[in-house]
């Protein structure tokens, strides 16, 4: 059902009232935007002065942004390879015919979904040296997002798999490949392409929880951005902190808004290929942020 | 063991702060998402305009940098707000944006039929949505919105980072102890989410066998 079914073809006092409406509407978004302008000019917050650090190479301003622009992505880089092989291999070893093998292989995969990624990163931070092993925030960080992204990619590539029509597996057997082969040259390359536009969602939220590095420490943005006003506030006062806050946010919701837009390009590109079956909409249990309720419109 | 008894109190109070910390954003994102679907819905450009914006801007930000302009942000133009209560409304603002898709993909599941029924009926835009759409909208979405649910209880976490004392924070106050100790408050803080988790999950497949509509 789209949206025009829920009202009729407006007649000419209904058109009256929608407009009356939208413009109203229009002054109420204009009157919030305002405010906001004129309580931040009042603080003056809106100094053009104020702004051009951002873009002054003395200040050193665009040269700690860039080394934590790569830091973050860095991060997230490592992080994406690794959750999704390793994911790839948990979503097969969960498949798999052996208990020995299916039954820790969930287990793990279970556990990691069902706790805070934030308290993974915790316990490999501040429990883990407790015992001798030492890790620096940028391989805590790595390690939390690659054992958190795994186990919820595993559950979205067996989706994949298991959404594959069991023709083809049953073809192969009869072709007579082995499980294995079965596994690498017919179900696996069905699944992934499927899984695409899921599996790109989920990297979104793996670079966006790459910010976890904030709490922990890790000169990703956000630090670098606090650091940076904890340079300048000594000197300065707390002239440039606001700007400094804004400048890492829009970066991140700059490259998210990129991945997002790329997600959405290669979606419609699968929809588009006659080869890529339908799949029914794919329940992630409890992974509502990722891909469930939002990528499915 | 000892030890552990030693911080039952601090454990208890920070399993309170998470659940109370989730229930309330979990009341903001319920209504601010309910309200955000109706105005993408809605026949009038720029509250669609709005609500779209709105959607697509918090889907987009990490939960840290929304956590990071309603506590340093805010400020700057005179609101302040407390730690908890910013934790509230940056958990609640971020989670209504998914809490919109859902409801939103919930309303596009409703059968043509039913709206065009009400219409013929005579009934306004508001009164077809709030007396028709919406009811049968929530009864299918409620799988959906009891992941974003659970997702929200975990998301909660970030705000061990903004001085409140939750249970993910309660984990780092008491990171110093020995090797044996700490894995049991581990152990502790795993178990407060899942005394949360499970249960929702349980009863939210419970509600969802109740108000299942058979087409």
């Amino acid at each position: 059902m789209s949206a025009p079914v829920l009202f009729d073809l407006p007649g000419p006092k209904t058109r009256a009232r929608i407009r009356i409406g939208t413009v109203i509407g229009a002054l109420v978004v204009l009157a919030v935007i305002a405010f906001v302008l004129v309580r931040l000019a009042g603080n003056g917050q809106l100094d053009p002065q104020r702004w051009a650090v951002l873009f002054d190479p003395n200040s050193g301003v665009p040269q700690a942004l860039g080394d934590a622009l790569v830091a973050t992505l860095k991060v997230a880089a490592v992080g994406m390879v690794f959750a999704t092989l390793l994911g790839l291999l948990l979503a097969v070893g969960r498949l798999s015919d052996h208990p020995w093998v299916r039954v820790p292989v969930t287990t793990v995969i279970e556990f990691f979904r069902a706790i805070p990624l934030l308290v993974v990163i915790f316990a490999l931070y501040f429990v883990l040296p407790s015992f001798g092993i030492r890790l620096s925030a940028y391989a805590a960080l790595t390690c939390g997002l690659v054992l958190y992204n795994m186990a919820v990619l595993a559950e979205v590539f067996r989706a994949g798999i298991l959404s594959v029509d069991r023709g083809q597996p049953e073809a192969a057997y009869g072709l007579g490949l082995r499980k294995s082969q079965v596994m690498r040259l017919v179900l696996l390359p069905q699944a992934i392409r499927r899984m695409l536009p899921v599996l790109i969602a989920q990297l979104v939220v793996l670079l966006k929880d790459s910010s976890l590095g904030f709490i922990i420490g890790y000169f990703e943005l956000l630090r670098q951005a606090r650091s940076l006003v904890e340079f300048f506030t000594p000197r300065f006062g707390n002239e440039y902190t606001f700007q400094l806050y804004v400048a890492a946010g829009l970066i991140y919701i700059a490259i998210n808004v990129l991945l997002s837009q790329l997600a959405k390009l290669i979606d419609r590109r699968t929809s588009r290929n006659q080869k890529v079956g339908k799949v029914a909409a794919i329940r992630l249990p409890d992974e509502g942020m990722a891909a469930a309720p939002g990528a499915s419109v | 063991m000892q030890f552990f008894i030693d911080n039952f109190p601090l454990l208890r109070e920070a399993f309170l702060t998470t659940l109370s910390l989730s229930l309330l954003a979990g009341l903001v994102a319920i209504v601010l998402g309910t309200l955000l679907a109706a105005l993408r819905v809605s026949p009038v450009l720029p509250l669609r305009g709005l609500a779209t914006f709105y959607v697509e801007t918090f889907r987009n930000t990490p939960l840290t940098v929304v956590f990071f302009f309603i506590i340093f942000g805010l400020p700057q133009i005179d609101f302040s707000v407390g730690f908890f209560t910013g934790s509230v409304l940056a958990v609640g603002m971020y989670t209504a944006a998914f809490v919109c898709e859902a409801v939103r993909s919930g309303i596009n599941a409703v059968s043509a039929g039913q709206a065009e029924a009400s219409r013929a009926l005579g009934l306004t835009f508001g009164q077809s949505l709030r007396e028709v759409v919406l009811p049968q909208a929530f009864r299918t979405v409620v799988p959906p919105l009891g992941n974003v649910w659970i997702a929200m209880v975990k998301n909660t976490s970030i705000a061990a980072g903004f001085a409140v004392t939750e249970l993910t924070a309660s984990l780092q106050r008491l990171s110093n102890a020995n090797g044996g100790e700490i894995l049991l408050v581990l152990l502790a803080v795993v178990a407060g989410y899942m005394l949360i988790t499970l249960p929702s999950a349980y009863g939210i497949s419970r509600v969802e066998r109740r108000v299942a509509i058979l087409r």
